[in-house]
């Protein structure tokens, strides 16, 4: 069932295989943005929005012109270029259109350009040969674990501020170690889907 | 040139070479490499082409007019997003303050005196003279003076610790001393002393406010930098109460009210309060106060001598409220350097401005020089009155 499919697709990629917490992508923005809830959410947003159009255009792109064509080994290169010129356009006319939203989300939208996530959803719905709805759906689904992740993390280093730390392990050090924790709570969702 | 030499090495060659495509798509045995290369430079140049386009359309289609003062007033700001301004962050700030001809353009605490007139000049406001301020802690009461009710073992913050019914001293007025200002200001200016008080750096203050807002007791005030005495107390409670809790607090006994020559201090609710529009700041309080809950911020008082202008009125002698000037009608007169706390009255109070020395020195000879010419063009006026005006 066609539904069934991408719900399938969605919870597999925002909770089973989480992209921070599974497969390890996107630490850098993981960490620098997880310092406040406030941020995080803004953040969130963003990046999933992002991610739900990029996974589309990319899809489009690959299926209708490089398949074709011939020439998917471009995939990387193509993929960047459209994400930074998705991102780039969507920056130029959200000032213009919402100002207010652009104040808000538009010190996200520059960090995210290059970050890995936003690379690896292109690719590996290019490699899993995912039609377009599974391919918004994977999107949307990490995306939604992004935005997971980076809430779970913000809420527990907002408490950590205040905890008593040793002081080897204040700031970074303890932002891993809770990381590394979490991601072991995680593969607790490894058994959610039985294929 | 050893590129170009490469690309057509790899035309001539390409029948032989043989290269897979990968990534999920069925990999080949061979390709043809000119037709591969052809498209992947048609495409690249196409989507590259595609994306320019569509990104200079974007960029003149929604083209956002953005006065330009905004950016100069951006320059100019402290950029520390301190919130002391009212705006969420320095960019708000800055086109208010561009757009909207009410927004005064000191708001920028940090940035103090040079940014305001900066923004003035940009903005062609006018910049209003403002007081220098600072954050003052209203509480001395640190773990010697105090006593604590219970042992506090959660988290060290302040704002946690007042949870536990009203934190761990025994003032339910006093500073917690678990630092929450320490963290919430955002220039470090706030250390915590070693008797559990915050401190505040006066040079890195720029009485932003965001320690007062954090504090959970309010013991900390954003009040003029100039006044620099203080009760440093915030107790409401009875005297006895307070004399049981905190060896330094006020205990309301009104010493100070009747000590103070300026009537500037005011007792409500068993708590002295100075009243700063009053206050000369003599320091006369620090010296009555029984339990030096009155603090003087400024650390050595100059003593105040006589020059030879003294005509010998009597009247230091008089208004001196340690009894230090002493002297003969019509002779100099002398100050008692050991009894002098430096308190400046008699040289508000001499006629002549003779005596010197003092803090409140510069100031009252402003105020004397600025009578004399006003007496001085009065009297200007009044011999060209019986004049004729004009020939």
């Amino acid at each position: 069932m066609e539904f069934g499919k991408l719900f399938e697709l969605l919870i597999a990629a925002s909770l089973i295989n989480n992209f921070v917490f599974t497969r390890f992508l996107g630490l850098c923005i993981f960490f620098g943005v997880s310092k406040k809830m406030e941020t995080a959410v803004g953040m969130s947003i963003t990046f999933t929005s992002v991610m739900v159009v990029s996974a589309a255009l990319s899809w489009v792109v690959f299926t209708q012109v490089m398949v074709p064509l011939d020439i998917t080994f471009l995939k990387i290169i193509i993929f960047i270029g459209i994400v930074a010129a998705f991102v780039q356009s969507a920056d130029t006319i959200m000032k213009k259109v919402s100002p207010t939203l652009y104040y808000k989300l538009g010190v996200y939208l520059a960090l995210i350009t290059t970050n890995c996530i936003i690379l690896a959803v292109p690719l590996i719905n290019a490699g899993e040969g995912y039609n377009f709805l599974e391919s918004i759906s994977f999107g949307l689904g990490s995306g939604l674990g992004f935005a997971l992740a980076l809430v779970i993390m913000a809420s527990i280093r907002e408490k950590l501020e205040l905890a008593d730390v040793p002081v080897p392990f204040r700031g970074l050090p303890i932002a891993f170690i809770t990381a590394g924790l979490i991601s072991l709570a995680f593969t607790g969702f490894s058994g959610l889907i039985r294929l | 040139m050893i590129f170009a030499i490469t690309i057509v090495l790899l035309l001539c060659w390409s029948p032989t070479i043989y290269a897979g495509v990968g990534g999920g798509v069925e990999a080949k045995e061979s390709v043809d490499l000119v037709a591969v290369l052809k498209f992947a430079a048609i495409f690249m140049a196409g989507i590259s082409a595609l994306f320019g386009l569509g990104l200079a359309f974007a960029a003149k289609k929604f083209d956002v007019k953005t006065d330009p003062r905004v950016e100069q007033v951006l320059d100019v700001l402290a950029h520390a997003h301190c919130g002391a301004c009212g705006y969420p962050g320095c960019r708000q700030y800055a086109e208010a303050v561009v757009a909207d001809p009410n927004v005064p353009p000191n708001l920028c605490a940090p940035g103090r005196e040079p940014t305001a007139k900066a923004i003035a000049i940009i903005t062609g406001k006018e910049v209003a003279e403002t007081e220098p301020k600072i954050a003052r802690v209203m509480c001395q009461g640190g773990s010697s003076k105090a006593t604590r009710r219970f042992k506090y073992e959660g988290i060290l913050d302040c704002r946690a610790a007042v949870l536990a019914s009203g934190g761990d001293k025994s003032c339910v007025y006093g500073c917690l001393g678990y630092g929450t200002c320490v963290k919430a200001c955002p220039f470090d200016a706030i250390k915590m002393g070693d008797d559990g008080i915050p401190v505040v750096d006066p040079s890195k203050c720029t009485a932003c406010g965001n320690c007062a807002k954090a504090c959970p007791k309010n013991v900390i005030e954003i009040l003029p930098l100039a006044k620099e005495v203080l009760v440093r107390c915030h107790s409401k409670d009875k005297g006895a109460v307070t004399k049981k809790n905190c060896l330094i607090g006020c205990i309301g006994c009104g010493m100070c009210v009747k000590v103070c020559p300026y009537n500037a201090a005011e007792m409500a609710d068993n708590l002295s309060r100075i009243n700063l529009d009053k206050c000369k700041v003599c320091g006369l309080c620090v010296r009555k106060c029984p339990t030096n809950a009155i603090m003087d911020y400024i650390p050595q008082r100059p003593k105040a001598h006589v020059t030879e202008k003294c005509i010998g009125c009597t009247t230091c002698t008089k208004v001196c409220p340690v009894n230090a000037a002493s002297g003969e009608r019509k002779k100099r007169h002398v100050i008692d350097q050991e009894r002098c706390i430096g308190c400046g009255i008699c040289t508000s109070k001499c006629p002549v401005l003779a005596i010197e020395g003092t803090i409140n020195y510069p100031e009252v000879k402003m105020a004397f020089e600025a009578k004399k010419a006003a007496r001085q063009k009065a009297k200007a006026a009044a011999s060209t009155e019986g004049q004729p005006v004009g020939t």
